[in-house]
């Protein structure tokens, strides 16, 4: 059976702002489905007894304490920037 | 059919750290656009997020102030969205292990309290700030903003009017106040609300269809929105028609909600956890430690001052609202041991002059002994009631203590008997014609002569006294 469908492929692409064609969209679901479908062996994996990890380390509790550090200065930011305004990135308007 | 509203609120606070929540670029507002960023906090490659200790700690002082169940182990999430003001095309924040869940907030309603409880508190970074072209197709992005320290304070859907709203939304401005760990300034945006409103018929426990209002500049914005919404979905409904869970912006200028976009699932931020950040264990010992430096709250300090003062419930309300009032009650109280002048005077005068200037209570310093030295004068005669009134707002606006005002400008009343005698004297002798009118029995020349001595005194005559002086030189003459 499949874990996943050409629809899904398309959601997700749409999530993350990707223009697929159909063709592709097809091709992409086919082959995500064969990895999924291999990783999928790790289900028959019993673990109920094991507790979701969310981080591999043996490490918690890294905090730093509250003090300021210097910045990038704005001109070096702002290099980074497609386009600026005065002091600002300027982007395409988007109103959600 | 009846129908009434389900709403729930959404709170996010910042928190008024020197530096951001995952690296130490500075998190104060009002800096010049992209002067405060780096690469952790722009999200460029190769970078590594460090939780700000401070912000965890204020994370759980404000989640024990609510009675939340903090959780053992906390984790931070990835929430995935495209947004111009988010650099790294998610936001650290919290899904399934978020800091504290459970809580609640008993909120003021008249007399007695309802319990409003709180889903949960979670840590999360704020995103940086969009300001759109009013002309041109563009907008401009300041990340100065982007990884302030965020707690996003989510209410249980147990609000059931407008006007629970705007209480719940005081009260819990005022604990965040009372603990010190935001300016809960929501021009500068360090608070901000969401409103989500459902209708359903009276009797039944479903939930209609959600719509979440955004764009609530201020409480009273939030409770217009809300009575907006009551009005509109109700009148859909009676009509036959359905809702959609949908999010809609409120236009303050059109006092109207519009839409804004269809809802999207939660499922499609792909929430995962984000690899950079270890796990936090939230140990006894330091939940222990905060319990034990958790000030006095509103609610307690608001039953202590009725019962300790014999101040009104209202009064105490009023006067708990803001920890700097209550602090001024009470610090005046020390000098001057009259419960109800002060309280006439922070509720009346002093509350009435930030709302006449649009400030918050710890924006205009009003010094405890100021206000007991302005009700010292009133008592001793030094100034009247209505000099006083007057002087209170030089006193704001100059930051002078009033017994200096009232040195400098020579306010002090006259109550010298002698220098009342001579005044009242002099004023019977340059106003022959009046004396002889008052004589004859004319109310009005009394009142003449009286004015004319103020008139001679600058003001400064007492008027009561000097009508008691001029009456008994006038029935002798």
């Amino acid at each position: 059976m499949a874990v996943v469908n050409q629809q899904e492929v398309e959601q997700v692409a749409f999530l993350a702002r990707l223009a697929l064609a159909e063709a592709e969209a097809a091709k992409l679901a086919s082959q995500l489905d064969q990895i999924l479908q291999y990783v999928q062996q790790l289900q028959a994996i019993p673990t109920d007894e094991v507790k979701p990890t969310s981080h591999v380390l043996a490490l918690s509790n890294i905090t730093r304490p509250d003090q300021r550090q210097p910045c990038v200065p704005p001109e070096d930011v702002l290099r980074l920037a497609p386009e600026r305004h005065n002091q600002f990135f300027k982007v395409p308007k988007i109103i959600e | 059919m009846d129908y009434e509203p389900v709403i729930g609120l959404e709170v996010h606070v910042q928190l008024a750290t020197a530096s951001k929540l995952f690296c130490g670029c500075p998190a104060a507002f009002g800096a010049s656009p992209n002067s405060q960023t780096c690469p952790v906090c722009l999200g460029l490659p190769g970078t590594l997020p460090v939780l700000n200790q401070r912000a965890f700690e204020w994370g759980v002082k404000v989640a024990l102030a609510f009675d939340c169940q903090l959780a053992c182990v906390m984790k931070f999430d990835r929430k995935h969205y495209f947004y111009p003001d988010l650099p790294k095309g998610f936001q650290i924040s919290q899904y399934d292990q978020p800091l504290s869940q459970h809580g609640h907030l008993d909120i003021a309603l008249g007399p007695s309290t309802k319990r409003i409880g709180i889903t949960r508190i979670h840590m999360e970074e704020d995103a940086g700030k969009l300001l759109h072209d009013p002309v041109q197709p563009a907008s401009y992005v300041d990340f100065n903003r982007a990884g302030v320290p965020l707690l996003e304070i989510v209410s249980d859907p147990d609000v059931r009017s407008p006007e629970e709203a705007y209480q719940y939304l005081l009260d819990l401005k005022a604990v965040l106040g009372y603990l010190k760990v935001s300016t809960c300034n929501m021009e500068e945006g360090s608070l901000r609300c969401d409103a989500n409103i459902s209708l359903r018929q009276v009797g039944t426990t479903a939930f209609g269809a959600k719509i979440e209002i955004k764009n609530l500049n201020s409480f009273k914005a939030v409770k217009a929105a809300l009575d907006h919404e009551v009005h509109r979905q109700t009148s859909l409904l009676q009509q036959g028609g359905t809702l959609a869970q949908q999010t809609r912006l409120w236009d303050a200028k059109a006092e109207a909600t519009e839409l804004m976009r269809t809802k999207e699932e939660a499922s499609d931020y792909r929430y995962f956890p984000e690899p950079d950040l270890v796990p936090f264990v939230i140990d006894q010992a330091l939940v222990e430690r905060i319990r034990r430096e958790l000030p006095e709250l509103p609610a307690q300090r608001c039953a202590r001052l009725a019962k300790a003062y014999g101040v009104s419930p209202y009064d105490a309300q009023v006067l708990t609202q803001h920890p700097s009032l209550a602090e001024l009650f009470e610090g005046a109280l020390r000098l001057y041991p009259h419960p109800k002048p002060v309280a006439n005077w922070v509720m009346g005068e002093f509350l009435g002059y930030l709302n006449a200037n649009g400030k918050e209570p710890d924006e205009v310093q009003l010094r405890p002994e100021w206000l007991a030295h302005l009700l010292e004068a009133i008592d001793k005669g030094t100034i009247s009631g209505t000099m006083a009134k007057e002087l209170f707002v030089d006193v704001l606006a100059h930051q002078r203590d009033p017994n200096v005002l009232i040195e400098e400008r020579g306010l002090r009343q006259i109550v010298d008997e002698a220098a009342l005698n001579q005044l009242a004297e002099a004023v019977i002798a340059g106003h022959p014609e009046s004396v002889k009118d008052y004589q004859k029995g004319k109310a009005n020349a009394l009142m003449y002569l009286v004015g004319q001595c103020m008139r001679h005194s600058d003001g400064k005559a007492n008027p009561r006294q000097v009508t008691e002086v001029l009456k008994k030189k006038l029935e002798t003459a």
